[in-house]
């Protein structure tokens, strides 16, 4: 195709994922050659309308307002493609939706009256439909630029969907949990961060949500035999992807 | 003679988040002038309750993903305040390098691609790359560098995961950090470059009479500690905070308005910072500051630009120092026992102060939090310069006027997702 057409939005977020496009610094000029940006308002003034080729999703629907804009830029895009653990799974954000959301914004808020929220931050496949998603809190720079680069040669991007134990061997790495007992969620998270945390002697904490086959029981068995108390196993499994169907349900079986 | 056209634009662009720009002109004056915050409310306040107190940086970086690295230092010192832990020289110094880093990567980010465009006539830094190409690249190496610095000491740049209350998870190797020496060196020549080039910019003659708010630090260019001082008096611990300052809740934001109780507006970031502590920076940076037409106080929000290559000059040169003289902390974080307490803590992030303050049980879970974000605490002073740049513009097209009141924001480098995020600028001539 000639120069496609991108557009970059965001819902709640905190700008990390699309921030990491501008973090392609080695790249980022020659994928401003390769693709027409459209519609990037953190990076550009210029905002041309619709339709898109490719629309970047950042950010959760947690809004009445989003919950209608999404379905607009759904239609004004060929492809969709949610990135971030906020766009995937709702993010930290949707923590809420285990507690009582008018509560929240009470505490946070002197005069509640003024907010507008609705009592759920939930992803964006959850509005409409979703041709790709990647993954992460933030998202890996690699994987966006390998989405790019797919996207551009009229390919399917390749985002593995294994787990986190899988690239952390390949790389040689000391498993953390067998070596240290320290625990480790990297068993059930999918990779994509190059085994991260590991590498600085610290177990993964989730950020890019589960793998596609996951046994979270047998994980939080090992975790509590390793000293973890339950209120810390469901701490575990509920930060970035706390609305992701796993993590969720292996959460409410302790605290 | 009443005018009544009336402007909508949609999105106010190169500023992180979403907010929108207010302006309602009646009979040819501007009557009021506001930015209002949409970004939707998250809520981390209400969801730290119950979590552990050593969860609050990694949740809390979460805020932002510009700033990630001043949510975490300043929820990791408040927190180690309250359980009377001091992690030392050496971790203090690790510290202050991976904040250098994000200075550095913020800095040239705003400076050159969210900021220099306005003064140049483009939209973008990349198409302002088609006729200042050799800055552009210069800018985006300095970025790089400073990303890259956050990555050797802390994994990544966005949401860093190498920072614990009592330290650090692994502290880098002495080899790894030497790697970035010559980088650090070449990205400092750069800026210097890139701001002798914007010290040939065109500034508007606004001066504002803020209260200008900042840490100050004895023997250094604060970043993670000393206390808030201000050109008003003020001189306080970070516990001390709710004793002069106050928020307040409007209908148009879902962010606060932060204020002086007895005073009102005041003003934090870049050139706070360095009108509080100009006397910490060395010589020769005094001296570039006075080259590129800067005194030692500058009230002028538009040569924020200015100062943030200052900061990041500064910022290069202070970490090869750190580098220089870096020993690698063994352990690489110090042992605790959870307690109960209150503490609180400042940091300054790259646009602003940044307070933390957090209520926890014996078992070290988060009963209280509270957290005050630059752009809050800006958000009057940039209302007051939207104002006075509409007046000035009244008379000009609304695509002049929207321009105008466009990098008066800007100058400010609001993060609108840490002050809760979207630009959009509504016109309403009567």
């Amino acid at each position: 195709m000639s120069r496609p057409r991108l557009a970059v939005v965001k819902f709640a977020s905190c700008d990390g994922c699309q921030l990491s496009l501008l973090d392609c610094e080695d790249e980022l000029i020659a994928v401003a050659g390769a693709v027409e940006i459209a519609n990037f308002p953190e990076a550009s003034r210029a905002v041309q309308p619709g339709p898109y080729d490719v629309t970047l999703v950042e950010g959760s629907i947690t809004t009445p307002h989003d919950v209608a804009r999404i379905r607009e830029i759904r239609a004004d895009s060929g492809l969709l493609v949610a990135i971030g653990a906020c766009a995937t799974a709702g993010g930290i954000q949707a923590l809420r939706n285990f507690a009582d959301a008018g509560e929240y914004v009470s505490a946070v808020y002197a005069h509640p009256e003024y907010i507008r929220t609705l009592a759920t931050s939930t992803p964006i496949s959850d509005h409409v439909k979703v041709d790709y998603e990647l993954r992460g809190c933030p998202v890996s720079k690699r994987q966006l630029l390998e989405l790019v680069s797919a996207l551009l040669a009229e390919r399917r991007p390749e985002l593995p969907v294994h787990s986190v134990c899988v690239e952390c061997k390949l790389a040689g790495k000391v498993c953390v949990m067998v070596a240290h007992g320290t625990p480790c969620l990297g068993p059930v998270t999918q990779c994509g961060c190059a085994a991260l945390c590991p590498g600085f002697a610290r177990g993964c904490y989730g950020c890019f949500g589960p793998a596609e086959t996951t046994n979270t029981t047998a994980l939080a068995a090992r975790w509590q035999a390793l000293g973890t108390t339950p209120r810390d196993v469901q701490r575990a499994f509920r930060t970035f992807n706390a609305g992701a169907e796993p993590f969720r349900r292996e959460s409410e079986s302790h605290g | 003679m009443g005018e009544t056209r009336r402007l909508r634009v949609d999105m106010l662009a190169r500023v992180e988040g979403e907010g929108a720009v207010d302006i309602e002109i009646d009979d040819g004056r501007v009557t009021c002038a506001r930015l209002s915050i949409f970004e939707p409310p998250r809520l981390f306040e209400a969801f730290l309750r119950g979590r552990a107190a050593e969860e609050a940086p990694d949740i809390t970086a979460r805020i932002c993903g510009i700033c990630p690295v001043a949510y975490q230092m300043s929820s990791v010192n408040a927190i180690e305040s309250i359980y009377g832990l001091d992690p030392g020289p050496e971790i203090r110094a690790l510290r202050r390098l991976l904040y250098c880093g994000e200075y550095i990567e913020s800095h040239a980010l705003h400076m050159v691609l969210l900021h220099a465009p306005d003064f140049l006539g483009f939209e973008d830094g990349l198409a302002m790359a088609a006729e200042h190409g050799e800055i552009v690249k210069r800018a985006l190496f300095v970025k790089k560098t400073g990303n890259t610095l956050m990555s050797v000491v802390a994994g990544r740049e966005v949401h860093p995961i190498n920072v614990r209350v009592g330290g650090f998870y692994r502290a880098p190797r002495h080899a790894e950090l030497a790697a970035m020496q010559p980088a650090i060196a070449r990205a400092r020549d750069d800026m210097v470059a890139i701001l002798r080039w914007a010290g040939n910019f065109t500034y508007p003659d606004l001066e504002q009479d803020w209260e200008l708010v900042a840490l100050r630090h004895p023997a250094e260019y604060p970043l993670i500690d000393g206390r808030i001082a201000s050109t008003g008096g003020i001189d306080i611990p970070f516990t001390a905070f709710d004793e002069e300052f106050e928020e307040v809740h409007h209908p148009h934001s879902t962010s606060l308005y932060g204020r002086v109780k007895s005073r009102g507006t005041y003003l934090t970031g870049p050139l706070a910072r360095y009108a509080l502590n100009y006397e910490c920076l060395p010589p020769h940076i005094q001296a570039l500051a006075k080259e590129v037409g800067l005194g030692p106080v500058c009230r002028n929000p538009y040569k924020s630009i200015l100062v943030r290559g200052i900061e990041t000059v500064y910022a290069c040169e202070e970490a090869l120092r750190i580098i220089g003289a870096y020993r690698e902390p063994t352990p690489a974080s110090v042992p605790y026992t959870p307690c109960a307490g209150v503490g609180a803590w400042a940091t300054e992030a790259p646009r602003g102060m940044l307070w933390h303050r957090y209520e926890v049980d014996g078992e070290g879970t988060i009963l209280n939090a509270r957290i005050v974000p630059p752009t809050a605490q800006n958000q009057a002073a940039i209302d007051a310069d939207v104002l006075a740049m509409a007046n000035r513009h009244v008379k000009e097209s609304d695509t002049a006027l929207q321009l105008a009141c466009e990098t008066a924001v800007r100058n400010h480098d609001p993060c609108i997702s840490c002050s809760c995020h979207f630009l959009k600028l509504n016109v309403t001539r009567r």
